[in-house]
């Protein structure tokens, strides 16, 4: 197995972040933990890396067990951290073979694997460029061919689109699709829901240190919430209050469960042709019918309040 | 929190990756860098070797320029290996998150540390050689004795790169270098005998020099260079490595609670 995590506890004096993870990554699978600011992610792939010890729990990173024998699993492991910790003194090819040398790869064999590297993060042109000169998305994918130097069976990336462009954050999903397509094995965390559902077999959502929900996306959707959603909002013709009042006379009539949040209402319901066909005959309310998602999952389970605010 | 103390992790292969990264960024660098490190001890050299010394009847049965020259090999190679551990090193293993890089291969913080304690001492031997250089170049000391002396100025870098690296594991930023550069280094240069002997100064202070590391660096390589010989060389050679290995044992505790809590 890639990853093994058996009831992983991990405290700062007496606040504990991760309290009780338990997950497992089959090979060849994209998995992705999902958790608002603060949920624990970081600390949960320290832990994963042995870059911290846990309070309490058991990890084995590809067959061998951490932190004890940490440094030997990352021989097989290619990290994407969640901070940019490119060498700031190297241009792009030099941050390749340098980190090579790291996994104790011979300059010859670096020097042959650079172009596809290049290639796989679409850096061609960029090969002699210093990396304060990279923009962020090409920063990031740098980030990602250098995790692939010594072509690891397992990847784990820490919020790898967080700070892209929509451009940027479709360029990267495309090579983690190819990745996952060669048959390697990703773990990744994301506070973007429908970055999840687009590339994860499975997800985890973790929410102040433990684990709430996992499953494929499918499978948490449909344990989680009802099938489909209605959004109302706008003005209510003939009436104070607009989308907000009427949810507070009519929502619970024609849904399973609804929620108000600012000026929408949330209707979540198992058939929507009663309530569509309610609202179709309101004036001025407006309505948005689509499947729920994740986002819709999260919600529910986390809260619509900030975190870490 | 994590264990403090752990077993040594450490291969040389991979701590000398490290180092080959800090020689790879340098080497490019290597010409300016080599004479901005010989700027500031020639300045002194030349200016008080020159300007004093023209004042002074011979100090210790040598001319003052050739004292203080010899003097000035320990001093700078201190400076040298100082410099490169705490702003370097902070920027490294804090600043630009090179060591994060670096153990997220399969690196251990020991490879990590060593490699850079190393490197520190190797770049304060390329700067402390560069002055021997221009002290045989200008007939103070014989090429010999220049040679002989070597070994002790990377000692000496190993010395203070090793305590120099208990500063950056407690730096929260570089201003709290100043610290480590007014109460350790400067005192010390006036401590141990750089600018003029020690029995200039009162009884009770000359025993600083007995303790402190630059005492020890200066001991040793003065009358080797002066003479080519050295009494209680090994006493100096013990101190120097005692100070190199507490300061790397100080500073690897003190880098695990920070970097791997
Ligand atoms: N070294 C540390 N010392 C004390 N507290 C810490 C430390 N590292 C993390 N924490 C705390 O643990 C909690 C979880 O942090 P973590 O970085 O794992 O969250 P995260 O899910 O990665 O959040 P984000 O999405 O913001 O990256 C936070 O409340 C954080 O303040
Ligand atoms: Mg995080």
């Amino acid at each position: 197995m890639p990853l093994t995590v058996t009831d992983l506890h991990k405290s700062y004096g007496a606040t504990e972040v991760v309290r009780g993870i338990s997950f497992q990554l089959q090979p060849g699978e994209c998995f992705a933990l999902l958790g608002p600011n603060g949920a624990g992610k970081t600390t949960t792939l320290r832990c994963v890396l042995g870059h911290t010890e846990p309070s309490a729990g058991r990890i084995e990173l590809c067959g061998l067990p951490v932190p004890a024998r940490a440094r030997e699993a990352r021989v097989r492991v290619g990290v994407v951290p969640q901070n940019d910790s490119l060498d700031p003194d190297f241009t792009v090819t030099e941050n390749l073979l340098v980190f090579a040398r790291y996994f104790g790869i011979p300059a010859t064999a670096a020097r042959a694997r650079v172009p596809d590297l290049l290639a796989f993060a679409g850096l061609e042109a960029k090969a002699d460029a210093k990396v304060p000169t990279l923009s962020g998305g090409m920063k990031r994918r740098l980030t990602m061919a250098r995790a692939l130097v010594a072509n690891p069976d397992l990847l784990i990336m820490d919020e790898p689109t967080t700070g892209l462009d929509p451009q940027a954050r479709h360029l990267i999903w495309d090579r983690l699709k190819g990745l996952i397509s060669q048959g390697k094995t990703l773990l990744l965390t994301t506070h973007f829901m429908d970055e999840a559902e687009r590339l994860a077999h499975r997800i985890a959502i973790l929410d102040r240190g433990q684990i709430i929900a996992m499953g494929t996306p499918r499978e948490v959707i449909a344990e989680h919430i009802e099938p489909q959603v209605v959004e109302v909002f706008g003005e209510w013709a003939g009436h104070e209050g607009g989308a907000a009042a009427w949810a507070a006379t009519h929502a619970a009539q024609f849904s399973s469960r609804f929620e108000v949040s600012g000026e929408t209402a949330f209707c979540y319901v198992q058939d929507a042709d009663v309530l569509l066909a309610h609202l179709a005959a309101q004036g001025g309310l407006r309505y948005l019918h689509r499947p729920a998602n994740l986002e819709d999952v999260f919600l529910k389970l986390t809260g619509r309040e900030m975190r870490d605010e | 929190m994590s264990k403090l103390f752990v077993p040594l992790d450490l291969s040389p292969r991979r701590a000398l990756a490290v180092w080959q990264r800090n020689l790879k960024v340098w080497s490019r660098l290597a010409i300016p860098s080599l004479l901005g490190n010989l700027a500031d001890p020639l300045i002194y050299l030349l200016g008080l070797g020159l300007g004093l010394g023209a004042l002074l009847p011979q100090v210790q049965g040598v001319s003052y320029i050739s004292f203080l020259a010899t003097g000035t090999v320990a001093f700078s190679t201190m400076n040298a290996a100082t410099f490169e551990a705490l702003y370097s090193g902070f920027a490294r293993a804090h600043q630009q998150k090179t060591w994060e890089a670096i153990m997220n291969a399969p690196l251990s913080l020991d490879d990590v540390l060593i490699g850079e304690v190393l490197w520190a001492a190797t770049k304060s031997l390329f700067s402390g050689s560069a002055i021997l250089l221009v002290i045989t170049v200008f007939g103070l000391a014989s090429w010999q004795h220049a040679l002989m002396a070597l070994p002790l100025v990377l000692l000496t870098g190993l010395c203070f790169a090793g305590i120099g690296f208990i500063a950056t594991s407690l730096a929260p930023g570089y201003d709290f270098f100043m610290y480590w550069f007014t109460l350790f280094i400067s005192p010390m240069a006036m401590l141990c005998g750089v600018f003029f002997p020690l029995e200039q100064l009162p009884a009770f202070i000359q025993g600083a020099a007995l303790v402190l590391p630059l005492g020890h660096a200066i001991g040793a390589i003065r009358p080797l260079l002066l003479h080519g010989e050295v009494s209680g060389l090994w006493l100096h050679v013990l101190v120097l490595l005692s100070y190199a290995l507490c300061g790397v044992a100080i500073a690897r505790v003190l880098m695990r609670r920070r970097l791997l809590r």
